[in-house]
């Protein structure tokens, strides 16, 4: 009867703790989110905002005045900021963060990783319900501020925020890439800009730009260093190459399909430009703005958020200004494969909200998130940069539009470079495209730049870059961001879905099933010995 | 008779243990190893295997798994940069520790550093001594120096921005606490620009809260790493206050 008794027992506990500890592990588990009847006035809540800047203080003012002016109109909510300039590093905090239930309220993101963060049930809200609520939504009632409605969300940018038919996020800003040229150098080497750029136009004349007189010198610069096309993101620049030929990266059912026969001719196209010193990038070389700025390089591709480095009047620099030189910049589309049928990536930041036991809060935070979308907010972000604001609320508005029509007035909030890589993207909005998003999809995008990074370094390092290369290649990156199972759901998302260490709570837990193992384990040995000594006892009895 | 056998116990333990004491040859190289000097002419992109003492490391990239290392031998020294490494072999690389690393020469911005390296766990000891580098600054003969621990003396502290603050958190002030901390110092008229990188030093070591509390104007000396970016930019590991 004991036995049985115990048996139960043991059983019971092992039922209890695994169920518990399944539940535990990864994230803490979340209700999901009940939209309040009301906001409550008379509680008071601090919220926390991780959002990245791009190394530019004028954006962090901007995160500022913004929550400076939403305090004031909710004196009861206060808003921490916490300032990144790293998207990846917002990713794996966030990831840590919610292995211990510690994740920020409002988040700036990318969609890739947003899909990761929701792998832990009710981690981020569904914004559906709160941006249509009449009181709080977006142009609700109750919001004590002139917010856009959901029309006036470019539907594009917002689409971009939906998985699985839910919207997880708001767009918050967005960029493109553009090319920076040095136009005086292309003219030098007696080339003429074509109406779109296209990849032959810059492998042709970047070629050109190698060339060098008997003292090593180019002839282009007549310095000792060019590197004549430096690309500052090289996964962007293998999914838009993709895009552009129409082969295969991803699909929205999370399907790996970047390994792919075009991929390989392409990563053989790009060895052979790297081999002869007319290609290189970011992570080999350094920033493309610092090369193009000192003469050193002609075609730099780089977001439009980063206009405000480029060319010869830049306001930001991380050079001397010894070591510029005077050059006329042309700012591009990204070359394209097929000029009738242009396309280039979307891409920059979008908010999000994370879950809370208390729904008070997440409705402060779903209010702050909303206050982003301001006109204020908007057009002032969108003019540290080469940004687009999100609503057509902002870009109509009459202060954005002075703001455009100014360019070239100053080299400070007018800079011409930088206006002009705005309108590159207000212009090739239809043209615009985001990939797949699903859990793991930021490894996928990780692996297509290091494609690149690899083949261009094995390159410059000698060493034969042929089909037992590629296979090579595609099988370490493939391992690398665990990608061999092909998809979604798969390992890939293992590969930076790792949600850290155990919860404190999971950890007593299994502390506690480790000590119910030992009693368990004494109790027995215990029983054992007594049965021991009784037969032992009994012997002596027989030997007596 | 017991003195004279005690000293002379003492006096032999005396020479026992100093024959344990084997000195450290700092320059001596295994086979297959290059020489500082051979690291410098090796051409950008080609395979290098070096040997040298870590002098000191970056904060482990859990993320990446991996550090960046300052190493120095009686020549020169090397910047590894994002060495692979487990966390358990991250703390087993101990300052002053022997390391031989294997990896590629490359050029970021103007540093020289090894890239994409592996490395092995040496016999032997060596920390060097921060080498007074005042008078090459602002000169083409401080980038012999390069990645080398060095010192700097009498130099001012001058406004990093037009607001005349003496720090800034990012080089452009963006950051907040535990950012990288810049700071300018000047010396015969010149400016340069110095950093406290946090990965290196961060926000609760005693040079990352000795920048904070500069002054424009005082007198500093100043201890680092040799590091470039796109010129002279040292990884500032101590900062004293003279004047």
């Amino acid at each position: 009867m004991k036995r049985m008794v115990a048996c139960m027992l043991l059983l019971a506990t092992l039922l209890s703790c695994t169920a518990v500890l399944t539940g535990c592990h990864g994230s803490r588990q979340l209700d999901a989110f009940v939209m309040p009847d009301s906001f409550d006035e008379s509680g008071t809540y601090t919220i926390t905002f991780w959002a990245k800047n791009d190394t530019n203080k004028a954006q962090v003012s901007v995160y500022q005045q913004a929550i400076e002016d939403f305090q004031t109109l909710y004196p009861n909510i206060t808003v921490n900021l916490r300032l990144y300039t790293d998207y990846n590093k917002i990713y794996n905090d966030v990831i840590t963060n919610i292995s211990t239930g510690t994740t920020p309220n409002v988040c700036i993101t990318y969609p890739d990783h947003m899909a990761t963060y929701m792998t832990g049930a009710n981690t981020v809200v569904p914004l559906d319900q709160l941006m249509d609520d009449p009181q709080y939504g977006l142009g609700g009632s109750e919001v004590r501020f002139d917010g856009p409605t959901r029309a006036e969300i470019i539907p594009t940018y917002l689409s971009e925020c939906v998985i699985d038919g839910q919207t997880y996020a708001l767009p918050f800003m967005r960029s493109t890439e553009a090319c920076y040229i040095n136009k005086t150098y292309v003219e030098a080497l007696g080339y003429t800009l074509p109406e779109t750029l296209t990849w032959d136009f810059i492998w042709e004349v970047s070629e050109a730009a190698t060339a060098k007189d008997e003292e090593g010198n180019y002839l282009v610069n007549g310095q000792k260093v060019m590197i004549p096309f430096i690309y500052k993101s090289t996964d962007n620049m293998m999914i838009q190459m993709l895009r552009q030929k129409g082969a295969g990266y991803s699909d929205s059912q999370g399907s790996i399909l970047l390994f792919n026969d075009t991929t390989e001719a392409l990563l053989y196209g790009i060895a052979d430009h790297a081999a002869t010193g007319a290609f290189s990038t970011f992570k080999i070389s350094s920033y493309p703005a610092n090369f193009l700025n000192a003469g050193q390089c002609i075609f730099a591709i780089d977001s439009t958020a980063g206009a405000t480095w480029m060319g010869s009047d830049a306001p930001l620099s991380d050079i001397s200004e010894d070591a510029i030189v005077d050059f006329e910049t042309a700012v591009m589309t990204v070359p394209q494969f097929d000029t009738g049928n242009p396309q280039m990536i979307s891409q920059g930041p979008s908010v999000c909200v994370f879950g809370k036991q208390d729904d008070q809060e997440v409705l402060a935070s779903w209010l702050f998130t909303q206050f982003l979308l301001t006109n204020q907010v908007q057009i002032g972000y969108a003019q540290t940069e080469g940004y687009v604001p999100v609503t057509s609320k902002a870009r109509e508005d009459s202060v954005y539009q002075d703001y455009l029509s100014r360019a070239g007035e100053d080299i400070t909030t007018h800079y011409e470079v930088k206006i002009r890589a705005t309108r590159l993207l207000l212009e090739n909005t239809e043209h615009t495209f985001v990939t797949p998003v699903w859990n793991g999809s930021a490894s996928l995008r990780d692996a297509a730049g290091q494609l690149i990074e690899n083949v261009v370094k094995s390159v410059r390092r000698k060493e034969t870059v042929d089909e037992a290369y590629m296979e090579n290649l595609f099988a370490s990156v493939r391992s690398l961001y665990r990608l061999e199972d092909g998809g979604a759901g798969s390992s890939a998302a293992a590969g930076k879905a790792d949600l850290g260490k155990l919860p404190s709570t999971a950890v007593i837990l299994l502390v506690a099933l480790g000590v119910t193992w030992m009693v368990l384990g004494g109790y027995y040995l215990t029983n054992s010995m007594k049965k021991r000594r009784k037969s032992c006892n009994k012997s002596e009895k027989v030997r007596k | 008779m017991k003195k004279l056998i005690a000293v002379l116990l003492t006096l032999t333990l005396l020479c026992a243990f100093a024959g344990c004491g084997e000195k450290t040859d700092i320059n001596a190289k295994s086979e297959g190893v290059l020489t500082y000097a051979q690291y410098t002419d090796a051409a950008l992109d080609t395979q290098v295997v070096v040997e040298g003492f870590i002098q000191a490391k970056q904060a482990y990239s859990e993320e990446y798994g991996n550090t960046s290392l300052y190493l120095q031998d009686g020549d020169g020294a090397y910047f590894v940069y994002r060495i692979a490494c487990t966390a358990e072999q991250y703390e087993s690389m101990k300052v002053g520790s022997k390391i031989k690393v294997t990896g590629y020469k490359s050029e970021w911005s103007g540093e020289v550093e090894i890239v994409d390296a592996t490395f092995e766990m040496e016999e032997g000891t060596y920390t060097a001594a921060a080498v007074d580098v005042t008078s090459l600054l602002g000169t083409d003969g401080l980038a012999a120096k390069q990645n080398q621990k060095v010192l700097f003396k009498g130099l001012k502290v001058e406004a990093a921005n037009e607001a005349g603050d003496a720090f800034l958190y990012s080089y452009d002030g963006s950051g907040q606490e535990g950012s990288d901390l810049y700071f300018n110092v000047s010396l015969n008229g010149t400016t340069y620009s110095f950093v406290v990188e946090s990965d290196l030093c961060g926000a609760d070591t005693d040079v990352y809260k000795a920048v904070k509390a500069l002054k424009v104007g005082d007198t500093i000396d100043v201890e680092g790493f040799l590091y470039w970016y796109n010129g002279a930019n040292p990884h500032v590991t101590s900062v004293t206050v003279s004047k």
